[in-house]
């Protein structure tokens, strides 16, 4: 009767959402006096998972599961589910997890409930608190199904360490050729960048920056903080920055801890897709710009002269601090 | 080919979120109610399809007798006919097995959702559908091309994109991108017209389970003023992300 959780495993290593996903699950688990099980598919050591208090992990490891499939995927979830006896699944809010998450959920007959920004409000009856209304209000939802499925929003809990064993077991699935009717035929990713979803620091720049030609310095700025570039709505759709850069309600949503935004007055459906984001800094001439009314720190005045010695600032303070 | 458009009744985002009846109910007072905007990149997309390969356009809501003007819309935009399965939305599993019930009886070759609504943020009732019915799933679909039975889809991932292939029949759950936005269908004054001739069916819900239920709504706690910093301050903007902020 464990909690069920898919930790993401990337490019060698588990992704910091599956971290954060083993620490919320360890106090779920906690509250329910029960213990936390992992199942991965095609991870390599599994280790880490214990220092955030993973009991055991289900290895899955098949070459079929090479690439990303997500109603092979929420089979897997299924089963390692079943074979625990889980009543609680708990999945990131990753594009892959958030496709896959509702398959699972008709496969285990399990309510689900994404956005999720807490700890269970209660365990029983089972009640989590969830974004909803584009992040402009909350929910408690109240899950009533036997097993319950849901998806931790991102950024909204911290990594925690806890000791656990990561008992690591081979997990044998059994797949069938229908779930693998949909073909990847290619992939594109930009390499090297960091991607909006994982970033921690995003530098957004609007159609105050008055043209393309102008980006350099937020390219520059986002380069200092190790951070992911976007950009507003209309400059996407001026074809000023390429549209992946477009954050906003109709784009990708922001949940990274700063959020920088340049020359953008803060329409409300840009701020419906950032408003996740834990700390916005605006910089605007315009006080009357309607993003300082959700801003948390602001800089009346003109990009082209505050972010150029912003980024100076920046090096000098990196430089002191390292 | 037969395309079915499942379309939501969403407060407009500009409006304001209040709740009432002890916090039980989003307050719809005042509130004007327009089409998902995840959906109406599906709709124009379907309708494109309509106007370059000869497909049937349905579109399809679950709700109550308000959602008619939301439909109507749909309708003007260009979609040949219409459901309303008569019930409350009651959750997002509640939904989608309606939406089969839907997709059984019409027999359709592709179904085209929003990825997520903007009300509820549930994003789970393109999957849903695709799993009870069986039918092969893309979700984040940013675009689609159909050849004969076949599919080739681009799905958006963390950090890029990817090309699919996949046969019909289908559930797209879509997103911006599916078609650009200044290609979006509006309803011109003749869609509007024949909008209200075209067939408006509402069909009676199936019992299904609700699995989930919000008992209760949040405002978000309200928000402190901005800091301002002067221009010629930096260094305290700095100083305030790393010691206040603790965000560099």
């Amino acid at each position: 009767m464990s909690v069920l959780i898919y930790t993401e495993f990337s490019e060698g290593k588990f992704k910091k959402v599956a971290l954060e996903l083993a620490s919320y699950a360890k106090k779920v688990a906690e509250s329910l006096g029960t213990t936390v099980t992992a199942v991965t598919v095609n991870a390599g050591d599994v280790s880490e998972l214990g220092k955030y208090g993973v009991d055991k992990v289900l290895k899955v490891s098949d070459s079929k599961l090479d690439k990303f499939n997500a109603r092979a995927y929420a089979d897997v979830v299924k089963q390692a589910a079943q074979k625990e006896g889980a009543k609680v699944v708990i999945l990131s809010s990753t594009t892959d997890s958030l496709y896959l998450a509702p398959i699972a959920a008709v496969g285990l007959d399990a309510g689900y409930a994404s956005n999720v920004v807490a700890l269970p409000v209660s365990t029983s009856p089972f009640q989590v608190k969830r974004n909803a209304f584009s992040n402009k209000g909350f929910n408690i939802t109240e899950l009533s199904s036997d097993v319950k499925v849901i998806a931790l929003a991102k950024n909204s809990f911290g990594l925690a360490e806890a000791s656990g064993a990561a008992a690591a077991e081979d997990f044998a699935v059994t797949l069938n050729d229908a779930d693998f009717n949909i073909q990847i035929q290619s992939q594109e990713k930009a390499s090297g960048k960091v991607s909006i979803a994982d970033a921690e620091i995003v530098v957004s720049g609007g159609r105050g920056l008055k043209g393309p030609e102008n980006w350099g310095m937020i390219e520059e700025l986002a380069e200092v903080l190790g951070a992911a570039t976007a950009c507003s709505k209309p400059v996407s759709d001026l074809d000023w920055r390429p549209h992946s850069e477009h954050v906003g309600q109709t784009g990708k949503p922001v949940a990274s801890n700063l959020y920088i935004a340049v020359g953008i007055s803060g329409a409300i459906q840009h701020i419906a897709g950032i408003n996740a984001s834990k700390v916005k800094v605006v910089i605007n001439t315009d006080p009357e710009a309607p993003f300082f009314k959700v801003a948390d720190y602001g800089v009346v005045g003109d990009a082209f002269q505050v972010v150029p010695e912003l980024i100076k600032k920046l090096k000098e303070f990196k430089a002191h601090n390292n | 080919m037969k395309i079915l458009v499942c379309i939501s009744h969403v407060p407009d985002t500009t409006a304001k979120i209040n709740f009432t009846n002890g916090d039980t109910e989003f307050d719809t007072n005042g509130v004007q109610f327009v089409i998902n905007p995840n959906d109406e990149f599906g709709l124009t997309r379907a309708i494109w399809f309509k106007e370059k390969q000869g497909a049937h356009v349905t579109v399809v809501n679950v709700g109550g007798p308000e959602t008619e003007a939301t439909i109507r819309k749909a309708l003007a935009i260009g979609a040949d006919e219409a459901i309303r399965v008569n019930a409350n939305p009651a959750d997002g599993f509640f939904v989608a097995k309606q939406l089969a019930e839907v997709v059984k009886a019409g027999n359709y070759d592709v179904v085209i959702c929003g990825k997520e609504s903007l009300d509820y943020n549930g994003g789970m009732v393109p999957g849903m559908l695709a799993a009870l019915l069986n039918y092969n799933f893309v979700n984040s679909c940013v675009g689609v091309e159909i050849e004969g039975t076949k599919a080739t889809l681009v799905r958006e991932i963390d950090g890029g994109k990817e090309t699919l292939n996949a046969d019909l029949p289908l559930v797209i759950g879509g997103q911006k991108g599916i078609v650009e936005e200044k290609d979006l269908r509006i309803p011109n004054m003749r869609g509007i017209m024949t909008a209200r001739t075209k067939a408006l069916n509402v069909m009676e819900a199936v019992s299904a389970d609700v699995k989930t239920k919000a008992v209760k709504f949040e405002k978000p706690a309200p928000k402190s003023a901005v800091k301002l910093i002067s221009p010629d301050n930096l260094d305290e903007l700095i100083n305030l992300l790393h010691n206040e902020a603790k965000v560099i």
